[in-house]
């Protein structure tokens, strides 16, 4: 590994721990709370799609997530690791048989359906790890209050 | 005016700040910054230092700079510049500047030879627009056009924007933030990019345009730290 890399390997790692990231995949339906400041209060705001691409890169790393808003396609590009996020949360896994799901944007309605798909039981460790993860952050924050 | 400091150009990445907002920064390396060579007014005529940085094999330097060395008593080094400094900023030789040097916070001037780019056309070089894709341009899409009048003065003029060499060219960039230091492995993070290739070498000093204060004078020298 070189340095850059090293480096970022442990922001991720103390970003992760602050804000722990669950698996998902595209095609998987998330909600994603984003904080928004308004004036001078900060607020939680939460953004319910679907995954369509998620981009490997380190710390760079991002993940799309479409909705259809009042007739409107919208998409939003977030960064994996962003202290903004409050939290993601994956809500459905959905069956697709490939990594980019950019075809979704010609559909609408029904041909836009992803079929859901069980849980794998890797998945299901991770996603057991990740409450744990979540539940010891809330820990550290209930000591520290 | 305070030394400045040789480091190598590890490459780019980006912090995330507690309240979300993410920095670019490039990443320099310092690796083991001594003075080789003190420039004294009486001997050479103006003050300065001369830094080196990095390991070399011994097999690879040349019989006159292992002597210089020698004398100096360091380890052969990689890279070796000069820095002027004021008379009361001479440090000794030998001693080896920590990147604690600069300050979190401050302006820097960073020089390094930037990426070549070979013979370069007007478009790249100069940011000129070339011709038009159709309206009878034949060939000469990406050319630069005109360079000059008629008759009168009937030559082009010197210094005309044309194509040629581009890049591998000294570059200082002027006044950038140096966003971090992390002493324990003698990295400077500074804010946005730097001139020259990763792995290169690049030269830090004090933004020359800038008054600053509250910084190391003469130096941060890591012996200091080990003492302390």
């Amino acid at each position: 590994m070189n340095l850059i890399q090293t480096i970022e390997a442990e922001n991720i790692k103390a970003l992760a721990e602050k804000n722990p990231v669950p698996n998902f995949a595209p095609g998987d339906t998330l909600k994603v709370k984003v904080k928004v400041i308004e004036g001078t209060r900060e607020r939680i705001q939460a953004f319910e799609g679907v995954c369509i691409a998620r981009k490997a890169s380190g710390i760079n790393s991002n993940f799309t997530v479409r909705k259809i808003s009042y007739g409107e396609g919208v998409e939003r590009v977030f960064p994996l690791y962003s202290p903004r996020l409050a939290g993601i949360e994956v809500i459905r896994r959905g069956s697709v048989r490939r990594a980019k799901l950019y075809y979704l944007r010609d559909r609408r309605g029904k041909s836009a359906r992803i079929v859901e798909r069980a849980m794998t039981g890797n998945e299901e460790r991770d996603a057991a790890d990740h409450r744990d993860a979540l539940q010891k952050v809330k820990d550290a924050e209930g000591k520290g209050a | 005016m305070r030394s400045g400091l040789i480091a190598q150009k590890i490459g780019m990445t980006r912090l995330f700040s507690a309240d979300g907002s993410h920095v670019p920064v490039t990443v320099l390396k310092v690796d083991a910054c001594q003075v080789v060579a003190v420039r004294t007014k009486e001997n050479d005529g103006y003050t300065a230092l001369q830094l080196g940085v990095g390991t070399i094999k011994v097999k690879n330097v040349t019989q006159a700079e292992r002597g210089h060395f020698a004398k100096a008593k360091v380890e052969p080094k990689r890279k070796l510049v000069e820095f002027r400094v004021s008379e009361d900023a001479v440090l000794d030789v030998g001693a080896e500047i920590s990147v604690e040097h600069f300050v979190e916070g401050q302006l820097v001037d960073v020089t390094g030879v930037t990426i070549g780019k070979g013979f370069a056309g007007a478009m790249k070089r100069w940011n000129f627009g070339g011709l038009r894709a159709t309206h009878g341009v034949s060939v000469s899409h990406r050319s630069h056009g005109s360079t000059g009048n008629r008759q009168d003065p009937g030559r082009t003029f010197k210094n005309k924007k044309m194509a040629g060499h581009m890049g591998q060219e000294k570059v200082t960039t002027l006044n950038l933030t140096v966003v971090k230091t992390d002493a324990d492995r003698g990295l400077i993070y500074i804010k946005g990019a730097v001139p020259g290739s990763d792995n290169g070498y690049v030269t830090v000093r004090d933004a020359i345009k800038r008054n600053q204060e509250n910084l190391p004078y003469p130096a941060a020298l890591k012996e200091q730290k080990n003492a302390a």
